[in-house]
């Protein structure tokens, strides 16, 4: 049985007394258990419906709406790169192909040891400094295929 | 040009409180607790400033249908999700000036008896989530935020909420759906969020931007910023602009400042000696403009409406003339595809049509009837579905296919 760490189980306390209702909680709680679970698997929301009081399949529904829930693994550094009109203008596929190249997986699929996965993903507000790419809190803009390099090696090293 | 928004911007200690306050932070909001709500959401409307996420609505007017003896409780939503293509300007003001939202948001707060208000902040900001969430943990250390604001007697609670990604959580009815913990899919409207929004309550959302020119147009009044501008189109207007041009960025400008030298004043004018295409200058859903087209346009609403176009977000993105416009509409077209919440079928089927026979045309295995096909599309999605995303792929299809014809047929000249 999977359960919140002591931390989390803090945080989910705090997250609940922000709002007038528990269901409001919901999109912050499955940031939460994501952030502790790695992503959002049948397991996960069948805790969160007995800590939020709904039932597994409304768990993943709302889940399964947001594309940054994952509804499967990822790996630990999981790369977002912007595919939409400016970055594209500006290069996003020699980028993603510097990634496929260093990391030789194939876009949802993640590397042997775990570290890396890599997505597509929809406008990140980058166009001025196309292109851009996410990984958790952190944003890597202005992307030439030699910056890639560069970025991967500093994140493996982490 | 005046500057309204990005006063402090460039200053890199602006974040900190202190700092803000030694700048004149936090006064206006301190007038604006001396003032009679009544009086503040008066100023409002006579300064003219309108809604800055896309629609124009003015804010004083939407303030306005808030009422006062609903029983219920008023929430505040800050719509923070900005997700437009080519649009980036909330991001900078939430980076580098966080206390101005606050401050905006605290002064709207008191005029709407809100006690309980939401920044809606989209999850890939996650980044910025920590900058803001250590400018309120300030504000309340402070006294600004929590239990008296400003020693006044009034409470006003602020939290951060984070959206996990879907572009349609920018429509207020569909974030307010997400914020409620569902998925995000659009109300049928009315009822309107300014009787039931959050919670069956009523709610008013507005944009960043927006509330960040609150501080401003308090201390300043309504009438000086009344003056700025043109006739309809009052203020500044925060500007992103990407794409070719040789320098990127948010920039503020009057707002009725020209199009053309916004592009080769601000944005730098086209790298390489190239030759301007196209403008798509107010985020990826509106029309787009031809070279020709842009002569004589005014960045308002009135005149980007009268070009054919919208002013929408600010999002600007320039095309130079080695631009292939049909990849740029496929690319559009997918995003919408990608981001329909699939609640109605018009735009669940047409936003995926639409996709699917771009990409086959880019792979040059279109057929010239695909081209008619595509406007078909357009017309069977307009104004046949609840919320605007489905608009918001027509008016790229239509004005992409319609003012470059000749490149989409020529790819399917085989």
């Amino acid at each position: 049985m999977i359960q919140f760490s002591e931390e989390a189980t803090r945080r989910f306390q705090t997250i609940l007394s922000h709002y007038p209702e528990k269901r409001a909680a919901l999109l912050p709680v499955l940031t939460l258990a994501q952030r502790e679970f790695g992503w959002i698997s049948q397991e996960v929301s069948e805790y969160l419906s007995e800590l939020m009081g709904y039932p597994p399949s409304d768990i993943l529904s709302v889940a399964t709406f947001y594309t940054m829930l994952h509804k499967k693994p990822v790996g630990k550094y999981h790369m977002e790169i912007c595919r939409n009109v400016s970055c594209w203008l500006m290069g996003t596929y020699p980028c993603v192909d510097e990634i496929k190249r260093q990391l030789k997986v194939d876009v949802g699929e993640i590397t042997a040891d775990g570290k890396f996965s890599w997505n597509l993903t929809e406008c990140l507000g980058s166009c001025g400094t196309a292109p851009a790419m996410q990984v958790g809190d952190r944003y890597f803009e202005t992307l030439t295929p030699a910056k890639i390099i560069e970025i991967i090696e500093k994140l493996a090293n982490e | 040009m005046n500057k309204i928004l990005l006063v402090n911007i460039e200053k890199p200690d602006q974040k900190n409180i202190a700092k803000y306050r030694e700048r004149g932070g936090y006064t206006a909001l301190e007038k604006a607790l001396a003032m009679q709500p009544a009086d503040i959401i008066n100023e409002v409307k006579t300064s003219g400033l309108r809604g800055r996420g896309g629609a124009g609505f003015p804010t004083g007017m939407k303030w306005g249908f808030v009422p006062t003896n609903a029983g219920k409780p008023t929430y505040l939503l800050c719509n923070a999700d900005e997700s437009e293509p080519g649009t980036f300007k909330d991001r900078i003001l939430m980076e580098r000036d966080p206390h101005l939202l606050i401050e905006g948001m605290a002064i709207a707060c008191f005029a709407l008896n809100c006690q309980l208000s939401y920044i809606y902040l989209r999850g890939e900001y996650e980044f910025i989530a920590h900058i803001m969430q250590r400018a309120l943990d300030e504000a309340y250390e402070a006294g600004i935020l929590g239990p008296s604001i400003m020693g006044k007697d009034f409470a006003l609670d602020l939290h951060l909420h984070l959206g996990q990604g879907a572009y349609i959580c920018g429509e207020e009815t569909s974030l307010i759906e997400s914020l409620e913990g569902y998925r995000g899919y659009p109300r049928i409207k009315p009822p309107f969020p300014a009787t039931h929004g959050f919670l069956a309550s009523p709610t008013v959302v507005n944009n960043v931007e927006t509330l960040c020119a609150l501080p401003w147009i308090i201390t300043n009044g309504a009438a000086a910023h009344a003056a700025i501008g043109t006739e309809k189109s009052k203020g500044t207007k925060l500007f992103s602009v990407s794409g070719h041009v040789n320098s990127p960025g948010v920039y503020e400008v009057d707002m009725g400042y020209p199009l053309l030298d916004f592009i080769n004043n601000e944005a730098g004018g086209i790298p390489n000696g190239r030759a301007l295409k196209a403008v798509i200058p107010g985020g990826s859903s509106v029309p787009v403009l031809t070279a020709a087209e842009c002569d004589g346009v005014l960045l308002d609403y009135e005149s980007l409406l009268k070009a054919g176009s919208m002013l929408g977000s600010g999002g600007m993105i320039v095309l130079d003339d080695s631009t292939k416009m049909p990849e740029v509409l496929s690319v559009i077209a997918d995003f919408y595809a990608h981001e329909s919440c699939g609640q109605c079928t018009p735009c669940r089927e047409g936003t995926g049509w639409a996709a699917k026979i771009l990409r086959n045309l880019v792979a040059g295995k279109g057929k010239r009837a695909d081209i008619d096909l595509l406007l078909k599309i357009a017309d069977m999605m307009e104004g046949k579905t609840i919320c605007p995303l489905a608009d918001a792929d027509v008016m790229p299809i239509r004005s992409f296919v319609t003012k470059f014809r000749s490149e989409f047929e020529a790819l399917c000249a085989s």
